[in-house]
């Protein structure tokens, strides 16, 4: 293998990986595609061709004819990965670094987990629960209902997931919880008004990512990444609607 | 009064929404501004008697508005400052009425209800793509017809001056 060759194909590597990151963190499909490529032409492969979607991206370095695949099989929404790795792609465009450099990065950035501890977390969506109350007209007395149900729904949701590894069990668990609190609280005349409480308190869980992304996704031309995210947003909003609804069902 | 209260939890709200989606920490303030900022505006069109279909566009453009300007100033994709903005306008109460209606076999309300969670969605997110297509289009008059490569080859030369 002559040197060159070697050099493509570590930037293949490269590329390839940064473009995984983005859609493991949430990024939309075209930002993934976009900086895929600009980082390809940075670096003098003017015809790399790539074809991404929200399970696997497949990336070709054109003429060369080198082309890789890469599977995804988990997404969560982590912002703080996509803007770093948009960063990367920054620097290596304008030749700050060179390839070896955003190479090693993108590996360390993949392996660091860059979310608040879980407590901060949990508190997060705790006051976003309470804060809902004031926004849509509920009662200040149901705050502190939602403030407990909302963390305790984020705690549900980070365990079961990190137990199962199934999605839609988690959330859907996530919000039973949230209702039988909810609905205790509300016969115990903790809180009063009950729709109000499981609204907020479900808040956290709601797809609104996924959702903005797959209408981003259709408007940009990328109808497969479109129809597979709307589908993934479809089934979240189900899982919370299905636990909700058991809880109703039954008292 | 009541507009200040409802600036203030909608800040609160944004940036807790912002923690839980991780953005970069010193991103987080300014997801709340930008979503105080699309609130407000929802909150006061609707109050004036406009509908909440309409209202949700109009807030959602304000929002991709200001999160693109954000985005530029900060140097950072304009997802971060935008999937948090829009959580204060997204339909949560009336999904969770049509799902309760239909649970209850309601299905004339549930239908009616879930069209509305529907059309609000949409209406967010054609204000957010109306926005990122208008701002683009005056970004390009401003760059006199430049393409994103030679304003990118632009900035490269600049920052070459520095070094």
């Amino acid at each position: 293998m002559t040197m060159k060759e070697q050099n493509y194909e570590m930037a293949l590597d490269c590329f390839l990986l940064a473009g995984q990151i983005m859609m493991e963190s949430g990024a939309e499909t075209y930002r993934v595609e976009d900086t895929m490529l600009r980082m390809a032409r940075s670096q003098d492969i003017e015809d790399a061709q790539s074809y991404v979607t929200p399970t696997g991206i497949i990336l070709s370095l054109g003429r060369r004819q080198i082309t890789k695949i890469t599977s995804i099989t988990h997404r969560i929404t982590d912002l703080h990965k996509i803007s770093l790795v948009n960063n990367i792609s920054r620097k290596l465009t304008l030749k700050i670094i060179t390839l070896d450099e955003a190479y090693d990065e993108l590996l360390k950035i993949q392996k660091t987990n860059y979310f608040l501890p879980i407590h901060v977390q949990i508190l997060t969506a705790s006051i976003a629960s309470s804060c809902f109350m004031v926004l849509f007209n509920g009662l200040w007395s149901d705050m502190p209902v939602a403030f407990v149900a909302g963390g305790v729904g984020h705690l549900a949701v980070t365990l079961v997931q990190e137990a199962t590894k199934v999605k839609f069990f988690s959330e859907f668990f996530a919000s039973l919880v949230v209702g039988i609190i909810a609905y205790l609280a509300v016969h115990f005349e903790l809180g009063t008004e009950l729709d109000k409480i499981i609204v907020g308190s479900v808040m956290p869980l709601v797809p609104g990512v996924i959702i903005t992304n797959a209408v981003r996704d259709l408007m940009a031309g990328h109808f497969t990444a479109g129809i597979a995210k709307g589908a993934e947003a479809f089934l979240t909003a189900f899982a919370i609607g299905s636990g909700i609804a058991l809880v109703v069902g039954l008292f | 009064m009541e507009y200040i209260l409802q600036i203030v939890f909608s800040f609160i709200f944004t940036a807790c929404f912002g923690v839980i989606f991780n953005a970069p920490t010193k991103a987080i303030p300014y997801c709340g501004i930008v979503g105080a900022i699309g609130w407000i505006v929802y909150y006061y069109i609707n109050h004036m008697g406009v509908q909440e279909v309409q209202a949700s566009f109009v807030g959602a453009f304000v929002v991709a508005i200001v999160a693109q300007i954000f985005a530029r100033r900060f140097k950072m994709p304009m997802i971060i400052f935008n999937v948090s903005g829009i959580i204060p306008l997204v339909p949560g109460g009336i999904a969770y009425n049509t799902m309760r209606n239909i649970v209850e076999l309601d299905y004339t309300l549930g239908i009616q209800n879930g069209m509305r969670a529907f059309m609000i969605s949409g209406a967010i997110a054609m204000g957010l793509v109306f926005a990122e297509v208008i701002t683009q289009l005056i970004m390009r008059t401003f760059n006199k017809g430049k393409t994103s490569m030679q304003s990118f080859a632009r900035a490269k030369r600049r920052t070459q001056k520095f070094k």
